[in-house]
């Protein structure tokens, strides 16, 4: 009995993880149809980041709802100057180039990035455990539930929430929809296209440093964490299909869940779980679970 | 007939050259090279898919199979016979390919190249689980013989680069004709638009199965001659990194011309040791800035140079807004 | 209107020229001053095994190479160099494929025509380069990466490992396991999902079954290498009800495992046993509960014997790096303390004339040898593999110093938690561990 429970909780807690990891790519491959390698990135910018100024934070004893706020701050920040100077400086130079030649684009930049943190850093690790401490813990008989964890799971689901409540309900909201049915009518109707795409790449690199900084006190920040990130956005993003953010939430449950079981249940299998689970599906739902039927162009 | 001769005499004669000149070049430039045009393979496998729009993620899972038969063969039998070896890997993968065709051959654009991955990646787990092939730390590969000749010391290697590149002008050589044939033509018309192919009366799905199983047999056959330069496989082989890689060296070179595919692979090679060499802790910042001039400045690959060159107009090279 | 086709053979020239000027390149630098002793060290330099092995290999190889070519080393190790000829150090970034490592090799013995090579952490990599330095006929002395495959699969003749292999790093964190928790009936593991994880488990899971036979084991669990998050896995154990919990784990993993796994009280609960949890003490700190049992991959750092060589080396590291050395460091250190030993012994053997490749060999094998943490003898392997002994103890974080220390420390002989030199590991352990000799 209690195993079920724990098997929903760790499930809950990993699928927030992953859809922390890949909504803002999701978001970006929606509109831009760039599969962004950075944003690997922007994940271990916002780790770091988080790691560095929130650390310092907690060091001077301030209280710690601030911290939280702070590590949030620092995402935003990031993502935005991240976000920025990425799209203009060098998006802008390969639009309308094969899609391929973007994501290498995206995958270059991802390369000089992975060097720039060495540069920044270090090789060495940063540690930023605080908050793991100050947000408690909660027994259930012999499980005991972090906090943190908790409130991991309340974020991933305010951001769903949020953006799913953006997309039908503003302004900005309802041009990003028009703008992944289709550019070319978006245009012809006169929406600033360009701008929208500037906006959304900012907002997924916010997302994408957001999903770093947040998951900075659980693990230990190091070279090479942007790495694994972007294999699990991907398949998370592949499940839920492009640019539905209600996609890769359920994708995301979805893996969450089957790889919770695993570990519990069968652990020989856990290596391999998300990418059955992203055969499966494409398998039966070859353009993703959510993806909007596309009508054929001749 | 003289379009294609020119090439066809030009290919011949640099493949010649570079095989007699290799006993004048530096030892560790003739192995770099061996390990680049095993890859090229690959990489020859992937234009072809690029040319039709696709591009897989997953070639890594061909790659090792055919490393792994040759390993396997090696580890466990008396089996040296480079030419057996070489054969069992291209057959298995092949038989690989056929069956992932069958799925994988429905589907389009990212979702083609994520379920290629997947299936990758699934290979990866089952190596990385099996104990007796040493898990992630592999295992070795021993020397292969030549017809019964077992070469030593320093011609261990000249043969070897020497197989290769039979290997590679072979490849180069039906891959070129292929692109001349009515089945290699019609990728392009995929790419741009299946619909019309399908109402020509041609099924698009076999003919990226066939494409699939050319690009898996070639990814095969590259896998097991870079098992037999390295002298060790592991579980990394199929990992989506690896993939990634003969990725990368496909946009490098650009989907127009099928020497690219090797000058573009060496180059990567090379690339590659010299950062190393002289960035030992940046060499991703290296490659990545090298990888960006490129495309910025040569945004169809190196192939274009060839195309632009010949000043004729580039034959469907890749990158046709 | 035909064009006049010379582009490609344009083309080819143009890499051809390319290549040659590579050539002289390559060329230029293999003709530095042909009498110092060109040694290549590779390690991890960037990506996440950098911070626990890379890093601090590198300093101690960049420390001991400064210090032993100003001759400021204290005995038996005080002369210039090697043996009076100044060492000069390339260094050369461990990360990529198994293939990228191969290729960086073949540079270094075939491009830079160095005289030794010493280093990967990654056991894969040791594996795949061992046949490719046999082939190639060069002087390597492995260092850090730990499986037993590299010699008991052949015998070696150009490759050597100074430190000893990772089957007693099993052997006596079972022993001491046993010996502080009375009444084991059952144990789990968390250990990372490749070579080294499932390797360090079988051993550790074989060892208890010859000590302990009604222990049993109640999960197993492995995750993937640098997963980063253990949710699953932490409610998994809490769950369970083990005694006390194996881990190989290292660096970012062990990290990241203690503080999501201390937060909700699992260390605090169940002991943990880490075969390699040294490396990541510092780091630690008050973050890793008191009791926890710690191995250091042999006595190094806190474990290390007293001696002269120790408390200069220490001394030497801090001062210069400003952080304290952790195992990987002593790693090195014996690695080419050995050498050096080696090749002194030849040289003079030869009347202080410079040695080849082979007398090196000759004299490398079965020598012993004092390093910063203790006495190693070239015992195993047909004299190829080091041997020596360990020592595990109990973790204990000093609040009023603010540090972190090892107490009830319990030192085991070489013989009592190795092989016999004629045996293989796996079969020993299978076989019940016969021939070991503890006092």
């Amino acid at each position: 009995m209690l195993t079920a429970f724990a098997i929903l909780t760790d499930g809950l807690v990993y699928a927030a993880y992953l859809f922390l990891v890949a909504v803002g790519l999701s978001l970006i491959f929606g509109v831009m149809k760039i599969l962004n390698v950075t944003h690997g990135s922007f994940y271990a910018f916002g780790a770091y980041g988080s790691a560095v100024a929130v650390g310092i934070y907690f060091e001077r004893g301030l209280p710690a709802a601030g911290g939280f706020l702070l590590m949030i701050l620092v995402a935003m920040a990031i993502g935005l100057i991240l976000g920025l100077v990425l799209e203009r400086g060098l998006l802008r130079l390969v639009y309308g180039k094969d899609e391929i030649v973007v994501v290498l684009v995206t995958y270059a930049a991802f390369l000089i990035l992975e060097d720039v943190i060495r540069l920044i850093w270090g090789a060495g690790s940063y540690a930023l455990y605080q908050p793991l401490g100050a947000a408690g813990t909660i027994d259930v008989g012999a499980l005991v539930l972090s906090g943190y964890d908790i409130g991991l799971v309340a974020l991933a689901g305010l951001i769903a929430l949020g953006a799913s409540f953006a997309i039908k309900h503003t302004r900005w909201g309802r041009l990003l929809t028009v703008v992944i049915f289709d550019r070319e009518v978006a245009a012809a109707f006169g929406i600033n296209v360009s701008a929208v795409y500037t906006f959304t790449f900012i907002v997924g690199a916010m997302l994408g440093a957001l999903g770093g900084a947040v998951m900075a006190p659980k693990i230990a920040v190091t070279l090479g964490i942007g790495v694994e990130v972007i294999v699990l956005a991907f398949a998370v993003v592949a499940i839920g299909g492009m640019g539905s953010v209600g996609g890769a939430l359920i994708g995301a449950l979805l893996v969450g869940e089957c790889r919770a079981a695993a570990v519990h249940l069968m652990p020989q299998v856990e290596l391999f779980v998300i990418y059955a689970v992203m055969a499966l599906v494409l398998a039966f739902r070859p353009q993703g679970l959510f993806t909007h039927a596309q009508p054929r162009k001749i | 007939m003289t379009t294609m001769l020119r090439p066809l005499v030009i290919g011949t004669l640099a493949f010649l050259l570079v095989a007699g000149l290799a006993p004048a070049f530096p030892v560790w430039i003739v192995s770099l090279a061996t390990l680049a045009f095993a890859n090229a393979l690959v990489v020859l496998g992937l234009i072809i898919l690029w040319r039709a729009g696709l591009v897989p993620f997953g070639q890594a899972l061909f790659y090792a199979i055919g490393a792994y038969a040759v390993a396997l063969i090696t580890r466990y039998t008396g089996v040296r016979d480079v030419f057996v070896l070489i054969a069992a890997g291209a057959v298995l993968s092949c038989l690989a390919a056929f069956l992932a065709g069958l799925l994988l051959a429905r589907y389009r654009e990212i979702f083609f190249s994520m379920l290629s991955l997947a299936m990758s990646m699934i290979l990866y787990g089952v190596l990385v689980k099996t104990e007796t092939l040493g898990s992630t730390d592999g295992f070795g590969v021993e020397p292969p013989t030549y017809f019964g000749y077992a070469p030593q010391g320093a011609m261990q290697l000249l043969v070897l680069f020497w197989l290769v590149l039979a290997f590679g002008a072979a490849a180069a050589l039906l891959v070129f004709l292929y692109f001349r044939s009515v089945a290699g033509s019609l990728a392009v018309p995929v790419r741009d638009s299946e619909i019309r192919l399908e109402f020509l009366g041609v099924s698009v799905n076999r003919l990226i199965h066939l494409n699939l199983m050319i690009a898996g047999i070639l990814a095969g056959i590259g896998g097991a001659l870079a098992a037999l330069s390295i002298e060790h496989v592991d579980p990394n082989m199929a990992y989506w990194t690896t993939s990634g890689g003969f990725v990368f060296v496909t946009i490098l070179a650009g989907a127009g011309s099928v020497a690219a595919a090797f000058v573009g692979s060496f180059l990567f090679e090379l690339l590659k040791s010299i950062a190393y060499d002289i960035l030992p802790g940046a060499w991703q910042f290296f490659l990545g800035a090298v990888l960006l001039i490129t495309i910025l400045f040569l945004p169809e690959g190196i192939g274009s140079v060839f195309a632009r060159l010949r000043r004729q107009k580039p034959q469907s090279t890749g990158a046709t807004p | 209107m035909r064009q006049r086709a010379y582009p490609p053979t344009f083309v080819l020239a143009a890499g051809l020229s390319l290549g040659l000027s590579l050539l002289a390149a390559g060329g230029a630098r293999a003709q530095e001053p042909a009498a110092a002793i060109k040694i290549g060290f590779v390690t991890f330099l960037s990506g996440p095994a950098a911070a626990p092995f890379g890093i601090p290999d590198h300093n101690a190889a960049e420390m001991l190479v400064e210090k032993l070519n100003a001759g400021q080393v204290p005995a038996p190790y005080n002369t210039v160099g090697l043996g009076g000829t100044r060492i000069e150090g390339k260094f050369v970034d461990e990360a990529g494929s198994v293939a990228d490592v191969v290729t960086q090799f073949r540079n270094l013995v075939e491009r830079d025509h160095v005289d030794v090579v010493v280093g990967y952490v990654s056991s894969g990599n040791c594996l795949a380069i061992t046949p490719v330095a046999e082939e190639l006929k060069q002087l390597t002395v492995l260092d850090i990466c730990g499986t037993t495959r590299i010699f008991e699969e052949k015998p070696r003749h150009y490759v050597f490992r100074v430190n000893a292999h990772a089957t007693m790093d099993n052997v006596s964190a079972a022993k001491y396991a046993l010996s502080k928790f009375k009444d084991i009936s059952i144990y789990s593991g968390i250990n990372q999902n490749y070579a080294w994880g499932q390797d360090s488990w079988r051993d550790f899971r074989l060892a208890m079954k010859n000590l302990d036979a009604k222990a049993t084991i109640d999960k197993e669990l492995f995750p993937k290498l640098f997963a980063g998050e253990y949710g699953a896995e932490i409610s998994t154990l809490l769950t369970s009800n083990a005694q006390f919990i194996h881990s190989s784990f290292y660096d970012g993993d062990l990290e990241a495992f203690i503080y999501q796994s201390a937060a909700r009280g699992l260390p605090q609960r169940i002991p943990l046993v880490l075969t390699t949890g040294e490396s990541s003490l510092w780091r630690l700190g008050a973050k890793l509960p008191d009791g926890a049992i710690i191995g250091a991959r042999g006595p190094h750092t806190f474990f290390a014997h007293d001696s002269e060589l120790n408390t200069w080396f220490h001394k030497s590291y801090v001062d210069r790096f400003k952080e304290q050395p952790i195992y990987p460091a002593y790693d090195l250190a014996q690695s080419l303390f050995g050498l050096k030993t080696a090749w002194e012994k030849a040289q003079a053997k030869k009347g202080g004339a410079r040695p080849t490749t082979e007398e090196v060999i000759a004299a490398f094998e079965g020598i012993s040898f004092p390093t910063p943490s203790t006495m190693v003898q070239m015992a195993l392997g047909n004299g190829h593999q080091g041997l020596s002994d360990t020592a595990v103890g109990t973790y204990k974080f000093d609040k009023a110093e603010g540090k972190p220390e090892i107490v009830d420390i319990v030192r085991y002989p070489a013989q009592c938690v190795n092989p016999p030199a004629d045996v293989d590991s796996v079969p020993w352990l299978e076989g019940g561990m016969k021939g070991a000799k503890c006092d």
